[in-house]
């Protein structure tokens, strides 16, 4: 017993420095927070104040980002249990579409800003994070290179029950990216409505398509 | 001047007409170098400075008695301490509030009204110019962010919170582009504003000329866009969430050189 005084001394004192530092709980934080996002906001256009009311998922990942650390194994794990369950799966039971309609969801970033109007046809964001085909010099980098994606993965025929499991996951994906990683950067595509299953299927086809450019 | 814009208009599309990344990185800074001498944001500086010392307002008096955090009329080195508290409105403010704050209390503008002007109409026109100008002001400083009044802590803490804070469709938050290192959207650098990164980026460059769409952009206006590319609604102008953000990275920015006014691409 004796031994552990030392070190709840210690533990006592970080946790007094961190108060002097900063003045103020995590928690009064959190709440002074909330009130300053209650009032700092104004709809516009489709983009409306409800915009911010955060799912449980983006708000314990927002959470442990302010934490700086990352979340528990089994929080984790029931974010992306409870995202599986939100996936649909292509009605018609077809996953891939056009490929060159897909490259050009990939290359539009167009859509739900406060701007643009509530029916225009959103693009795919992608390359604005991710590098696709080759011949595509202006991409991002927050993402991963998706060149060559179903190449690499040995997708020679998409129908093929070899490809089935990528194809199902790469659809799982697109629809709602933190079914497989609880915080992952990327956006919901299916899940948020920025793409109609229609639109995805393009984008799929872009990706796994041994026609596409990206496989070349 | 108009030579000089129409060199820049030429350079930025020689620029995209490149083939490789780096190349046109290279290029955009070798055109931000050629530049240095001939920015526009000098135009908006001396309009700013003009401004400042041009009797206005329904108690036609000039800013000159503004008091930026470093007493009143002290302008130089005032940007780089700012936002800071400021014990007479009781808040803690960026740059563009506390411009309008002097103006209402000592040229007798309508705050409300102000408040609710769109970017670069009417007398927000003059907030950007006057920005431009005071920013001018601590060209080459460090940045000096304080942290001494106890509300200028709890807005670190909030602008921290909102930095990370994920919603709506596209669950971005600032943090999505700008919690990494040599990150890019597209072709575009992306500073880490998690810490500090590095003389004039970042925080430290802001206000802005923006070369793409010939605009001067100030740190409101800089927010502003932000929030509608993350999708989310509008930031209102001067909201404590826009100051808050404002603390957060400039306090990360601790040390780093103001080149502001910036050019940008």
């Amino acid at each position: 017993m004796k031994k552990i005084i030392p070190f709840a001394l210690v533990g006592a004192t970080l946790v007094l420095a961190g108060c002097m530092s900063t003045s103020i709980s995590s928690a009064d934080a959190d709440k002074l927070t909330a009130e300053v996002t209650a009032n700092s906001f104004q709809s516009k256009g489709i983009a409306k104040v409800e915009r911010l009311q955060q799912d449980e998922a983006n708000r314990l990942c927002s959470a442990a980002n302010v934490a700086g650390k990352p979340l528990a194994a089994d929080v984790a794990a029931a974010i992306e249990a409870a995202q599986l369950k939100t996936i649909q799966w292509p009605t018609d039971g077809k996953f891939l579409g056009d490929h060159a309609k897909g490259e050009k969801i990939a290359q539009s970033g167009k859509g739900l800003t406060w701007k643009d109007k509530a029916d225009r046809v959103n693009g795919g964001n992608c390359y604005n994070c991710h590098q696709i085909s080759k011949e595509e010099v202006s991409y991002g980098t927050l993402g991963p290179s998706l060149y060559n994606y179903g190449k690499l993965r040995g997708v020679t025929d998409p129908n093929s029950p070899a490809a089935k499991a990528v194809v199902e996951y790469t659809w799982g994906k697109l629809w709602n990216a933190r079914a497989y990683n609880a915080c992952s950067n990327m956006p919901r595509v299916g899940h948020n409505g920025i793409l109609t299953e229609a639109q995805i299927k393009d984008v799929m086809a872009l990706l796994l398509d041994p026609q596409s450019p990206v496989n070349q | 001047m108009k030579r000089k814009l129409a060199l820049v208009a030429l350079l930025a599309s020689s620029v995209m007409g490149l083939a490789h990344a780096n190349d046109v990185e290279a290029g955009i800074a070798q055109y931000r170098e050629m530049l240095q001498d001939g920015n526009p944001a000098e135009l908006f500086e001396m309009a700013g400075e003009e401004l400042w010392t041009t009797p206005r307002g329904p108690k036609n008096a000039t800013m000159e008695k503004c008091d930026l955090g470093k007493g009143p009329g002290v302008v130089a080195a005032a940007f780089v301490e700012l936002p800071r508290y400021f014990a007479d409105t009781g808040r803690v403010q960026d740059l563009e509030s506390r411009i309008v704050t002097c103006m209402v209390s000592l040229q007798g503008f309508d705050e409300a009204k102000i408040l609710k002007t769109g970017y670069a109409k009417g007398e927000q026109a003059n907030v950007r110019d006057m920005a431009t100008y005071v920013a001018g002001a601590s060209r080459e400083l460090k940045i000096n962010v304080p942290q001494d009044h106890q509300k200028e802590r709890e807005m670190y803490e909030v602008g921290k919170r909102l930095f990370f804070m994920r919603s709506g469709p596209h669950d971005f938050a600032c943090a999505t582009c700008h919690a990494e290192d040599n990150k890019r959207i597209r072709l575009q650098g992306l500073p880490n504003l998690t810490g500090n990164p590095g003389d004039g980026i970042g925080f430290a460059a802001w206000p802005a000329y923006r070369v793409g769409n010939g605009q001067m952009w100030p740190m409101q206006k800089r927010l502003n866009d932000c929030y509608r590319q993350q999708r989310f609604p509008e930031p209102k102008f001067a909201s404590d969430a826009t100051i808050a953000l404002g603390v957060y990275m400039g306090v990360n920015a601790k040390d780093a050189k103001s080149i502001a006014p910036a050019i940008k691409r």
